[in-house]
């Protein structure tokens, strides 16, 4: 597979939240602000690339049948780091992103790269791989973040736009995050119709 | 009084499913068949008790006279996946039934965040034994009843006419929506 189409593919056409509905859990509860969403989506993207990379330097060594627990403790060594990381330099940040940080483990995104991806192709297509997947996720879980601070704190990464008395306060709660993501993939669903 | 405090928070107030957002890969694909998601909330109550109960004295009894904390992720993700298989032949050879009844569902909750997420929360919450039992029982009551009441909405879905666009995964996320803000109503209630 060619470098270009390993880091290609994650963005827009195996957009890992809008069309392989996987990793949804943290994009629904992290996104109800736009700073939240870029720290989860960093967070996400250093555990990624990095599993990804160990688990193709190890795959020609790694025997079949116990495959799935050694991605496992590669998978937790890079979350347990994220976490610590998190926790010392942007507390704040922790203590709003919660128990998803730890969850990152769980992400079926990152198990799913390592079994379908990194553990067929070399580490550089992997990493990019990795970069590709990050982006798509990113991509998705900031575009909802940035929807819904706006229409329901009436601001941006914290810069206030318009008067938030006016604005709807629904979407910040939990059921913003469905409404949200069920229009935003109604209209994909619209829009790649219209393409074709 | 305060045990009853923490089942219903944790069974209403802040549903998994529907509030907090953890295991929604299950909520949206088991969720297309009454029997499945019936099938799956057993499975998940069975687990989330046996398993909460363990990582929690693995926490206590392990690692926290180490001063091994910092291995909590790698300990308690490796503690469940152990425990599902032991639980799958046990429950095999003793009840035979019951794991029929539970099916495909036991393996694939390995991978349900909602089981892991319960075991951190516990922790984080600082509840002494009795208290994590009681939580847990809430969280897999509360698990069930949302995604039982949302297979029967899906159900009804399946003859209404919804514009083309929203066919599918989109108007489950509206529905889900919708019986989320029915949840956010419990927000107070017992004082909570």
């Amino acid at each position: 597979m060619s470098l270009w189409k390993s880091f290609n593919q994650g963005i827009i056409k195996e957009n890992p939240v809008l069309r392989l509905m996987i990793g949804l859990c943290p994009v629904l509860a992290v996104s109800n602000n736009a700073i939240n969403a870029l720290g989860m989506s960093v967070a996400v993207a250093f555990v990624l690339i990095c599993s990804n990379a160990v688990v193709a330097m190890i795959r020609k060594t790694t025997p079949d049948e116990i495959r799935i627990p050694i991605f496992i403790i590669v998978i937790s060594t890079f979350v347990t780091i994220s976490d610590y990381v998190m926790n010392a330099f942007t507390p704040d940040l922790y203590a709003a992103l919660g128990v998803f940080v730890p969850l990152i483990v769980v992400n079926c995104i990152i198990l799913g790269r390592a079994e379908a991806f990194a553990y067929r192709n070399p580490v550089l297509n992997s990493i990019l791989d990795g970069v590709g997947m990050s982006l798509g996720f990113a991509l998705a879980l900031i575009s909802i973040g940035v929807i819904r601070e706006v229409l329901g704190a009436g601001s941006v990464f914290g810069i206030a736009l318009f008067n938030p008395a006016v604005a709807a306060t629904i979407m910040v709660l939990p059921p913003g995050a469905f409404i949200t993501i069920g229009v935003l993939m109604a209209a994909l669903n619209k829009f790649e119709n219209k393409v074709q | 009084m305060e045990l009853l405090g923490i089942f219903f928070a944790a069974f209403l107030i802040n549903n998994i499913l529907l509030i907090r957002f953890i295991a929604l890969c299950s909520f949206f694909g088991v969720s297309t068949k009454i029997d499945t998601s019936v099938g799956m909330s057993f499975a998940v109550i069975f687990v989330m008790t046996i398993s909460s109960a363990v990582s929690w004295m693995v926490y206590h009894y392990v690692l926290a006279p180490f001063h091994l904390e910092f291995l909590r992720t790698a300990a308690f993700i490796l503690t469940i996946a152990a425990l599902v298989q032991l639980e799958e032949l046990y429950l095999k050879k003793m009840i035979p039934n019951l794991y029929r009844a539970m099916g495909i569902y036991l393996p694939l909750i390995t991978t349900n965040c909602a089981i892991l997420a319960v075991a951190f929360l516990a922790i984080d919450y600082r509840y002494d034994f009795l208290r994590s039992m009681v939580y847990s029982l809430g969280v897999s009551g509360g698990y069930s009843l949302a995604i039982v009441l949302f297979a029967y909405v899906r159900d009804r879905m399946a003859l209404a006419p919804i514009p083309k666009w929203f066919q599918g995964y989109p108007i489950a996320f509206i529905t889900a929506a919708l019986m989320s803000l029915a949840f956010l109503g419990f927000t107070g209630m017992f004082g909570l």
